[in-house]
């Protein structure tokens, strides 16, 4: 296992069983703060429960998710918060929050989680803006008195939402959307809609971005305007990146490290140079004969 | 022509009431996708909440201006019919969300049934009537025949209506609060991971719809001046009407299809027969739900192959 010096989140132990299928099964792993971290495994293999798991979706049946939104959480005080029964807590060094215990829409506003999803889910009757601005909806909800004030063009509304406008905008111009701000999302290109939902994620102020299978559909050229665009989202945010990805370009070019998944286990994390020349990882996704497998030639090197 | 003026006079003014109510339909339709059959019912609830806050402020307190003591009722009934509506929500609806399609409207069926029957438990079946408490009239061509007489109350009416549209309209297209429902609308599950906290958004909702049909209701009262317990279920099923014929989970769609209801409700009774108007108004609903499926205001859906 690649140790983490200064790890985001956390993964002990994670389990998830559905009835008697077993999805994901002790899973543990560490997101490093500021890297991209690629979960790669065959189709099937659990990469998107652990997803789930992550962002709130599914409560994990054990293991804990612990996420130090800054600094290191030393680990008496996750201990302590794991004893407390408490979702999270806080410290001078930043707050520490046990994901499987929070609801979906409090990881992300709280703990600032932000995911993609497989398949796209912008809203699509509303504009590309509008979708950039609904992503700044807490902080605008409170600017705003809870729509109240807002309502009645009491304080300092009007300005927040001009601030939320610019950043829309400022994403807008990253991604080469600038253009079509007031389109409807429905209406863009596939690669477009694809950058835009990376896009909408960022507005959130996310320390965490899970995008789940970004590359799925893209071109060649698409796929590399991709990559550009998670390098500087790791260049220019505090922002680290959990990446669930097929395409290999991808998953080599950017991830400095990579957690490898098979029938809901671990079975290989490291560097991606590493992974890719790891036995049991070409094993999995070219898979080879029983005896092979056995071979002791392969299995010792991990 | 004095006849054709005061039957829209009238058909405008049982319009708007609709309207009001419709917005509470298609705000809720828009939101969850489940057709909230006891919200006529609330209208009913928030009729008599308005009648009886009206009757103990004249009758008890001794409030001589009945304006004045209108406008209170109004305000209390809006925020009891709320509660009201939140509550129904939290018992009735949330635990059923997630759950098979019809659940919810079941529930909302038996919630109907509940609160027009719990009516007539406490309040008794006879309808209940306060003095006229806005019954003034302008009076045009009156000399010797037919004149048309346009009620103040008809007046107050129609403009509440046409207000309180332009103010939700602006919530729902302007405001944090309205973004987060027209993202709930379109993908609950995204709107939550982006942070939005869905069940508030939900109970926001209804909160939003219970005040309108308290305004309705009340308002209701200022043009009958009497409120029974079955009086929940016409208006209600009309107002869906309302609803459904201008789009549903469109605003302006439901005060247009309300006023459209009103008129064509008025106009038959007139011109052509009173016992059958009802059936006109459903009549026309299936007709224009044949030829514009999406209602006149509603988005169609384009499913993309």
């Amino acid at each position: 296992m690649l140790s983490v010096s200064n790890p985001l989140l956390v993964v002990e132990h994670l389990t998830m069983r559905f009835g008697g299928l077993i999805a994901v099964n002790d899973l543990s792993f560490s997101v490093g703060r500021g890297d991209i971290t690629a979960l790669i495994g065959p189709n099937g293999a659990g990469k998107t429960t652990v997803f789930n798991c992550v962002t709130g979706f599914y409560k994990p049946t054990e293991g804990r998710l612990a996420l130090a939104r800054s600094g290191i959480a030393a680990a008496q005080d996750v201990a302590d918060l794991t004893q407390s029964g408490a979702q999270h807590k806080q410290m001078p060094s930043g707050d520490i929050y046990l994901l499987e215990r929070m609801p979906d829409f409090r990881i992300a506003h709280k703990a600032k989680v932000a995911r993609t999803f497989q398949n796209i889910r912008l809203f699509q009757g509303m504009t590309v803006l509008e979708n950039l601005i609904i992503a700044q909806h807490n902080p605008l909800m409170v600017a705003s008195g809870f729509s109240i004030l807002g309502v009645l063009g009491i304080g300092g509304y009007k300005a927040s939402e001009q601030q939320a406008v610019e950043k829309a905008k400022s994403w807008l111009e990253r991604i080469g959307l600038i253009d079509r701000a007031d389109d409807p999302a429905g209406e863009l290109p596939y690669g477009a809609q694809r950058r835009l939902e990376i896009a909408r994620a960022m507005c959130t102020d996310p320390v965490l971005l899970c995008l789940d299978e970004p590359a799925a559909g893209l071109n060649p050229k698409e796929s590399l305007e991709l990559n550009t665009l998670l390098r500087s989202i790791r260049a220019d945010h505090s922002t680290s990146v959990l990446l669930i990805e097929h395409d290999m370009s991808v998953v080599m070019g950017i991830s400095d490290h990579v957690v490898v998944l098979d029938y809901g286990t671990k079975i290989a994390d490291g560097t991606p140079s590493e992974v890719r020349n790891d036995p049991k990882v070409i094993a999995a996704y070219l898979g080879v004969d029983d005896g092979d497998e056995m071979n002791p030639a392969h299995g010792g090197a991990k | 022509m004095e006849v054709f003026l005061q039957q829209l006079i009238n058909g405008l003014t049982l319009g708007s009431i609709y309207g009001l109510i419709a917005i509470g339909y298609t705000m809720v339709f828009g939101i969850i996708g489940m057709v909230n059959f006891a919200h006529g019912d609330v209208f009913m609830l928030s009729s008599f909440i308005g009648l009886i806050i009206y009757v103990a402020i004249t009758q008890l307190l001794g409030l001589s201006s009945p304006m004045f003591a209108f406008l209170l009722a109004l305000a209390a009934s809006m925020v009891l019919t709320s509660l009201w509506n939140w509550s129904i929500e939290r018992v009735a609806y949330r635990p059923l969300r997630g759950s098979f399609r019809l659940a919810p409207l079941i529930s909302a069926i038996g919630m109907s049934i509940f609160l027009s029957n719990f009516v007539q438990v406490v309040q008794g079946p006879r309808s209940k009537s306060i003095n006229g408490i806005l019954s003034g009239t302008f009076n045009f061509g009156a000399d010797g025949g037919f004149g048309v007489s346009l009620p103040y109350s008809s007046i107050v009416i129609f403009f509440v209506t046409v207000i309180l549209l332009a103010i939700f309209w602006y919530i729902v297209q302007r405001t944090p609060l309205g973004r987060a429902q027209r993202a709930c609308e379109q993908d609950r599950k995204m709107a939550s991971l982006l942070g939005i906290d869905v069940d508030a958004t939900i109970s926001i909702t209804f909160v939003m719809g219970a005040a309108l049909a308290a305004v309705a209701g009340c308002l209701y009262l200022l043009k009958y001046g009497s409120v029974n317990f079955a009086d929940g279920f016409l208006p209600g099923v009309k107002a869906f009407t309302a609803a459904v014929l201008g789009g549903i989970g469109s605003l302006p769609g439901a005060v247009i299809g309300g006023l459209l209801i009103g008129l064509i409700e008025v106009f038959w009774s007139y011109y052509i027969s009173t016992d059958y108007k009802d059936v006109a108004a459903f009549s026309i609903l299936a007709v224009t739900l044949i030829f514009l499926p999406s209602g006149i205001l509603g988005r169609p859906e384009v499913e993309k192959v």
